[in-house]
């Protein structure tokens, strides 16, 4: 196929997501449209339980869409199966997350080597890959050690290396700041700025904190399951 | 695919080692009890199978008392006499041989070793009829017999421990009131299940009659063995032999008979129930090795759910397949069985080699219930590795993410 890639990275139309059933069921999102261009810095902000990090799963395909679509570069992702999201994961997407989620008692290199090893590289390849990830993390030194070894700060860092080190076009961050210190936040943001000027990765965070939401040229504000505003910084 | 899921699987295990320890701890603990246990209980069924051809076919037996036991005669009821046997010999058809016996519980002196062990005093035809063969030296003759010559044949179990595996034949031991020379040494026959067989020191009858012991009911025999000629009838001939003593012994029709004739297949038999029973008891208590076993397994899986959980929704949000990670904890999970259960197998290996000698049964190599206990132990660490990875493969990452 030669059609031209469309201009939108990301494009839901109404997208809902309910949890539960009858008397229990909570609508966490209440219809949804966004388009998300390639290259973008996005934080999507918002108060406790508006629906943004439940957005932020569906995009992310970890999680998926009770109605609407979702087309991730032209991808209806609503009709793919377990495992083609899982592909779409592999080849596309990185996740950074609160809870960093590195496997304990593997060391930092080897976290960062797992992406690839799903993906069948050779040994060689992957160390290479890997080191020179955690080398623009500004981890080079830190490679054999287990995440309990490691502050949270340099999990982090060991946590977003294993997203960049496909070389996603995607990176998702939900709340990548929220247990670390305001020196360390400062650090990873410019790290995710860094990605998204120098290579074009196109970055969504999620947060409730305003200084790490400054650092995106564009806010899109979640209410109670809905998009209150969407603003974009010259 | 495999190969990588192997790769992945090899890392856990090296990563997790107290839990994979844990793990092939419970396979090897289920395997090695229930292969040992089994193994041994064969070999003692296999030993007393042993025993009781030794014993000899056909082989019939006559004490005072009634009841079946190896128990002396208890006062009040009369011995027997050479010439019951002599009778028993002429009148019933269906008897080959018959050898009376006289036995007795006599100290035992070589040089300063001292012990206490059952002679028996019997014509030569006894060694025929028990199956006794000679390992060294010669039985006694018929001229022993006549004289009441002071000479001995020993068993395995007094050579043993009056000589010390010296050669017998030649040396004089005191035997209650006198002394003997020992001429023959006699081929062990094992001893589980039976009391040990060996133990025993054979003489002229009329040795143990006129020397060994005193005086006094000396003529007396407290048992006669019987060997049936080649396809008799044996319960016809026990029938026979009892009538004729009842007869010799004056007892009226209401009387209970003081005096009983087993033949060997009623002492197989209940010796074999015995054996059967103590194999089922060993099975049972094996059973519950490996279902403990099998319980370790089970909650050293399951406590490690919630981390492997987590560890499957990490996996699947840097996009591996849920078949990947799937064939990962088959993999982990049949490695770690196959360990255990090798191990298991080799442990009870070594075991039964040292307790069937220990407990003298014959090491008796099972392929079956190694086969099985190997089997079900690898399920249960399969099963138990594998059913809560399966749940967890099928979640939305992010559940399993946040699986507490």
């Amino acid at each position: 196929m030669s059609a031209p890639l469309p201009a939108a990275l990301i494009d839901v139309r109404g997208l809902t997501k309910t949890f539960g059933v009858g008397d229990g069921a909570f609508q966490a999102l209440k219809g949804i449209d966004l388009t998300i261009n390639r290259g973008e810095f996005v934080a999507i902000i918002g108060p406790s339980g508006s629906g943004k990090s439940t957005l932020m799963n569906v995009l992310g395909c970890l999680d998926v869409a009770t109605t609407g679509t979702y087309a991730y570069q032209g991808i209806a992702v609503e009709s793919l199966t377990n495992d083609g999201r899982s592909l779409l994961r592999r080849f596309a997407l990185g996740f950074i997350f609160q809870g960093f989620n590195l496997l304990a008692r593997t060391s930092a290199l080897d976290n960062v080597e797992l992406p690839l090893l799903y993906r069948g590289l050779p040994r060689k390849e992957r160390r290479t890959k890997a080191l020179a990830a955690l080398t623009s993390v500004g981890l080079p030194t830190k490679l054999g050690s287990t995440p309990g070894e490691l502050s949270g700060g340099q999990q982090q860092r060991v946590a977003i290396a294993r997203a960049i080190v496909t070389e996603p076009s995607t990176l998702f961050a939900d709340e990548p700041t929220g247990n670390l210190d305001s020196v360390t936040t400062r650090d990873v943001m410019a790290l995710l700025t860094r990605l998204n000027g120098d290579r074009g990765i196109t970055v969504l965070v999620v947060t409730h904190n305003d200084e790490v939401a400054a650092c995106a040229r564009r806010t899109v504000l979640i209410r109670d399951g809905l998009i209150e505003s969407d603003v974009r910084r010259a | 695919m495999i190969w990588n899921a192997f790769a992945i699987a090899v890392r856990e295990i090296a990563r997790n080692l107290t839990r994979a320890f844990l793990t092939v701890l419970g396979v090897f603990i289920g395997v090695a009890a229930i292969i040992t246990m089994v193994t041994l209980g064969q070999g003692a069924t296999l030993a007393v199978k042993a025993q009781i051809s030794n014993l000899g076919s056909n082989l019939m037996l006559l004490r005072p008392g009634s009841g079946f036991g190896f128990r002396p005669a208890s006062g009040g009821v009369p011995n027997f006499s050479e010439q019951d046997a002599e009778l028993i010999g002429e009148q019933i058809a269906g008897v080959a041989a018959i050898a009376p016996v006289r036995s007795a519980a006599l100290s035992t002196i070589y040089r300063d070793t001292a012990r206490t062990t059952p002679v028996i005093g019997t014509t030569a035809v006894y060694f025929d009829i028990n199956k006794w063969v000679l390992a060294e030296g010669r039985l006694f003759t018929a001229a022993d017999l006549r004289s009441g010559g002071a000479v001995c044949v020993i068993g395995e179990t007094v050579h043993r421990e009056l000589f010390e595996g010296a050669s017998p034949i030649g040396a004089k031991i005191r035997i209650g009131k006198a002394s003997c020379e020992v001429i023959g040494l006699l081929k062990s026959k094992g001893s589980a299940g039976m009391g040990d067989q060996d133990d025993t020191i054979i003489v002229p009858l009329s040795t143990l009659q006129r020397r060994l012991v005193g005086k006094a009911s000396s003529h007396d025999i407290t048992q006669i063995v019987i060997s049936g000629k080649e396809g008799m009838d044996g319960e016809a001939v026990i029938a026979d032999i009892t009538l004729l003593m009842r007869q010799r012994r004056n007892l009226q029709s209401n009387q209970d008979s003081n005096f009983s004739v087993f033949d060997t297949r009623q002492i197989a038999e209940a010796l074999g129930s015995t054996t059967q029973l103590m194999t089922t008891l060993l099975a049972a208590v094996a059973g519950v090795s490996l279902l403990v076993g099998g319980i370790g397994i089970m909650n050293i899986m399951l406590v490690s759910v919630t981390e492997r959980t987590r560890e499957i929704g990490i996996r699947l949000a840097i996009g591996a397949l849920g078949s990947e990670v799937l064939l990962q904890f088959l993999v982990e999970a049949v490695t770690l069985s196959c360990i255990g259960g090798v191990l298991g197998i080799l442990l009870a290996l070594g075991l039964c080699a040292g307790l069937a000698q220990l407990i003298h049964v014959p090491f008796n190599f099972n392929v079956q219930i190694n086969v099985i206990a190997f089997l079900f132990s690898a399920a249960v660490g399969i099963l138990f590795g594998y059913a809560p990875a399966r749940r967890a493969a099928r979640l939305n990452p992010i559940d399993a993410l946040r699986h507490e």
